[in-house]
């Protein structure tokens, strides 16, 4: 297969993240899928003519495109004329290639947030006037239109996160390669299940403070963020805490909140990333899969039940108590 | 004369245009345009001041702990505070892996490839070129990927994630180290330490840093930086490109004791920087709008992009000058003996100059890693005051990047970023005065036929731009 990949409007963190995949490289696992890169702008040798001609062959069918990825949001503006972003040397809006290359590719996708949804670029009232591929937020029709399907029925398929974890990409080209990704593999925003069926607060390291609902006061607490300092882990897709990030990471591990990034508009929460909306002292947006009155009932009782070690470590930035060690019975 | 368009133009952070006037197989004039805005400066507006440790971060994927760890600074400036010692050694020791990553990937990814090209088959050194940097494939470019993310196991570790943490705030890091994670990051500093001298330096890297002429530096002949040299003495890469010799460093990683590398400018001689010199030019941008120094700075852009603009980047000047920066600006501020040597600038310069800072930072982090106190406090609370002007100075990889934020009423009422590449690659002034990159282009060599010109495509990336921080 061969692979094609445009950097639109975003910030270029989704291939730097790309390239910290492990075990194998990037280069070597791309190379034992057969995946090809035709061109892509951090990787490539080719540059300017070379680039422009090769382009040219794609869009006239002249060499048949298999994988179309997209990095970054697609502009708009300024009125329309998506000018805030030129494919240096094209004279073309970037806008304008990908509604022209996507028809000839075998499968599109976005990657990160900005390409699936708009993301970061389209926060703060939107300045460029910045949406997804196929995504304007969580609304269908954006770059291209809600009902495109490439030539095997799927839609762009969305690799979102900000950046993607460099896993979810790679799985998401050998899925492909595979012919194992159909439309019943991804969500309702046409996210690959294998990492949106899962929710960032699965295997959190946190979870014993969630389940007293002993919360950090402030950022490096080690108590769990949703009361207090805006997680929303509870509810954001993402296998962040099960694969962690470079080496051992992720953001809740490193001691702040899931701010939702693998979801359309979470650049614009309508409140501070680092602080939990409320409203009379209990927290809005609670887990979305209980019934409401049921998690304050189990809250406020788990609250009354919480051990001091969980209590006093949850507002320190380190482990003040350690768990009692039970000597076995003789 | 004639006329060539270069783009688009890979293998930098983000896209360029490059404009190239042609006379007698030579560059005349150069004008280079950023062709991407996005607006951050104008989404910040409104916004809770803490927000900005969230959002400038995504300005780069490649400089995000630049990004954030200015915008921290800021933060912290305007109310007064100071990170706690030990909170500002690890944002150092989080922002000197980045830096030393992004500088890895530059040389191998980005500026390396060009000499496995098929225009310098024939060269002595090309099949070696070819082993090693063809672009994506080379046995090199490989090694390095593997080397760089291991190394950022320390960000995973102390950051979470890279790029975009969210763990540098004004008072500290959110992340308290133990004492395990610090001998596990020391281990994880000693396998970078081996990669760097067996693979990039071939020998010691206290060798490499003790260099001080660029006659020993073209004798260096081992490792991948062995390479290098043999190249740049065989194609003249000294002479390519040459600089204005004026340098500007905001001064890298400040620590409780101040900063790490040396902040000033450079021309001739040092001075200690006056940030009220700095002002933004926006003649030749497709802004609306007056120079300005950045506290007041606006981005308005003109829709209609009109002449005789033509880039969405504004012009910084200091002291009504354009100033060259990066890895290079840095080592000569700081007076490394090596750079002052290089200082007449150019692509052998401005690469030496960078992996003299790889060599450098190796020894920094491993100190970091050293003196972490784990019984200490990584972070204090601070409060953001309803009202205040801040402003945050760091070194990204390639250069100056300074955040300045007024707040009013509690919420961001300005916020202007001027990023290294916004140095580097900006237009033209009111005066006509070129940028450092459109300066250095100027008698570029062509060969019979180059659409692509091989000269231009060496001495443009030997600034390592980010098209994605410069217009932002």
């Amino acid at each position: 297969m061969n692979l094609l990949w445009l950097q639109a409007a975003g910030c270029g963190g989704c291939t730097m993240s790309l390239l910290c995949a492990e075990d194998p490289n990037l280069f070597d696992l791309l190379e034992g899928v057969g995946i090809d890169i035709l061109w892509h702008p951090t990787l490539s040798e080719a540059t300017g003519d070379e680039t422009r001609l090769l382009l040219e062959k794609v869009e006239a069918g002249d060499i048949p495109l298999d994988i179309l990825c997209i990095e970054g949001s697609i502009l708009r503006g300024p009125k329309g004329t998506g000018k805030f972003n030129m494919l240096g040397g094209t004279g073309r809006s970037m806008l304008d290639w990908v509604q022209s290359l996507a028809p000839r590719a075998k499968h599109v996708v976005a990657v990160g947030t900005c390409a699936t949804y708009g993301g970061v670029t389209a926060a703060g009232g939107n300045p460029a006037d910045a949406v997804g591929v196929q995504y304007d937020g969580a609304e269908a029709g954006a770059a291209l239109a809600p009902t495109f399907r490439d030539p095997t029925g799927l839609p762009v398929v969305n690799v979102s996160g900000c950046p993607v974890h460099p896993d979810w990409v790679t799985e998401t080209f050998m899925l492909l390669a595979d012919g194992a990704l159909g439309p019943g593999d991804l969500d309702d925003y046409a996210r690959p299940r294998f990492y949106a069926d899962h929710l960032v607060h699965h295997a959190c390291p946190k979870n014993e403070f969630y389940e007293y609902k002993a919360s950090a006061e402030k950022l490096s607490d080690l108590g769990c963020m949703m009361e207090n300092l805006g997680c929303i882990g509870t509810q954001a897709v993402g296998d962040c805490n099960i694969r962690a990030w470079n080496g051992s990471g992720s953001c809740t591990r490193a001691g702040y909140p899931c701010i939702n990034c693998t979801a359309p508009e979470f650049e614009e929460p309508s409140h501070s990333f680092t602080e939990t909306p409320k409203i009379a002292g209990i927290p809005v947006g609670l887990p979305t899969d209980m019934p409401k009155a049921w998690f304050m009932a189990l809250a406020s009782l788990s609250k009354a039940a919480t051990p001091r070690r969980i209590g006093e470590n949850a507002v320190s930035d380190r482990v003040e108590v350690p768990p009692s060690i039970r000597k076995p019975r003789r | 004369m004639s006329e060539l368009i270069v783009g688009p133009f890979n293998r930098v952070e983000g896209d360029l245009e490059v404009r190239l006037d042609i006379a007698d197989g030579r560059v005349r004039e150069a004008r280079a345009n950023s062709p991407l805005y996005r607006g951050f400066e104008v989404m910040m507006q409104g916004k809770d001041p803490r927000d900005a440790l969230t959002i400038t971060p995504r300005i780069c994927g490649i400089c995000s702990i630049s990004q954030s760890a200015a915008a921290a600074f800021a933060l912290a400036d305007a109310a007064g505070a100071e990170m706690v010692p030990m909170g500002a050694q690890v944002a150092a020791l989080l922002h000197a892996a980045e830096n030393a990553g992004d500088h890895l990937t530059h040389f191998n990814l980005f500026f390396m490839p060009d000499f496995a090209r098929d225009g310098y088959a024939g060269r002595d050194w090309h099949a070696r070129a070819v082993e090693r940097f063809t672009a994506g494939a080379g046995s090199a470019v490989r090694r390095s990927v593997e080397a760089r993310a291991e190394l950022f196991h320390i960000v995973g570790t102390l950051g979470g994630k890279w790029p975009h943490t969210l763990a540098i705030q004004p008072g500290g890091v959110t992340r308290t180290p133990t004492a395990s994670e610090k001998v596990r990051m020391r281990a994880t500093l000693r396998g970078f330490r081996r990669y760097l001298e067996e693979v990039m330096f071939g020998a010691p890297l206290e060798d490499f840093a003790a260099l001080e002429s660029v006659e020993a530096l073209l004798r260096w002949n081992t490792g991948d930086a062995g390479l290098f040299f043999e190249i740049a003495a065989d194609l003249g890469l000294a002479e390519m490109g040459r600089g204005s010799g004026r340098y500007l460093s905001f001064g890298a990683y400040p620590l409780a004791g101040g900063r790490a590398m040396a902040q000033g400018v450079f021309d001739g001689s040092v001075a200690p920087l006056d940030t009220a010199r700095i002002t933004e030019d926006v003649s030749h941008a497709w802004m609306i709008g007056d120079t300005a120094h950045p506290e007041e700075g606006r981005t308005m852009p003109d829709e209609d992009m009109t002449d005789p603009a033509y880039s969405w980047c504004k012009a910084p000047r200091y002291g009504g000058a354009a100033f060259e920066t990066g890895a290079l600006a840095r080592q000569v501020v700081d007076g490394h003996p090596l750079a002052r040597a290089l200082v007449d600038g150019g692509v052998l310069a401005r690469v030496a100059g960078r992996l003299l800072e790889l060599a450098r930072l190796q020894t920094m982090m491993e100190h970091w890693v050293d003196t972490l106190d784990t019984d200490a406090r990584f972070m204090v609370p601070v409060t953001i005051p309803r009202e205040g002007r801040g402003v945050g100075l760091v070194e990204a990889a390639r250069g100056a990047l300074g955040h300045w934020v007024r707040i009013e009423g509690g919420v961001i009422a300005n916020y202007q970023i001027v990023a290294p590449t916004t140095w580097n690659f900006s237009p033209r002034d009111a005066g006509g005065v070129p940028g450092p990159l459109e300066a250095a282009l100027v008698g570029a060599p062509l060969s019979e036929g180059e659409q692509t010109p091989l000269s231009v495509q060496h001495i443009v990336r030997s600034f390592d731009p980010c098209m994605v921080c410069t217009v932002h």
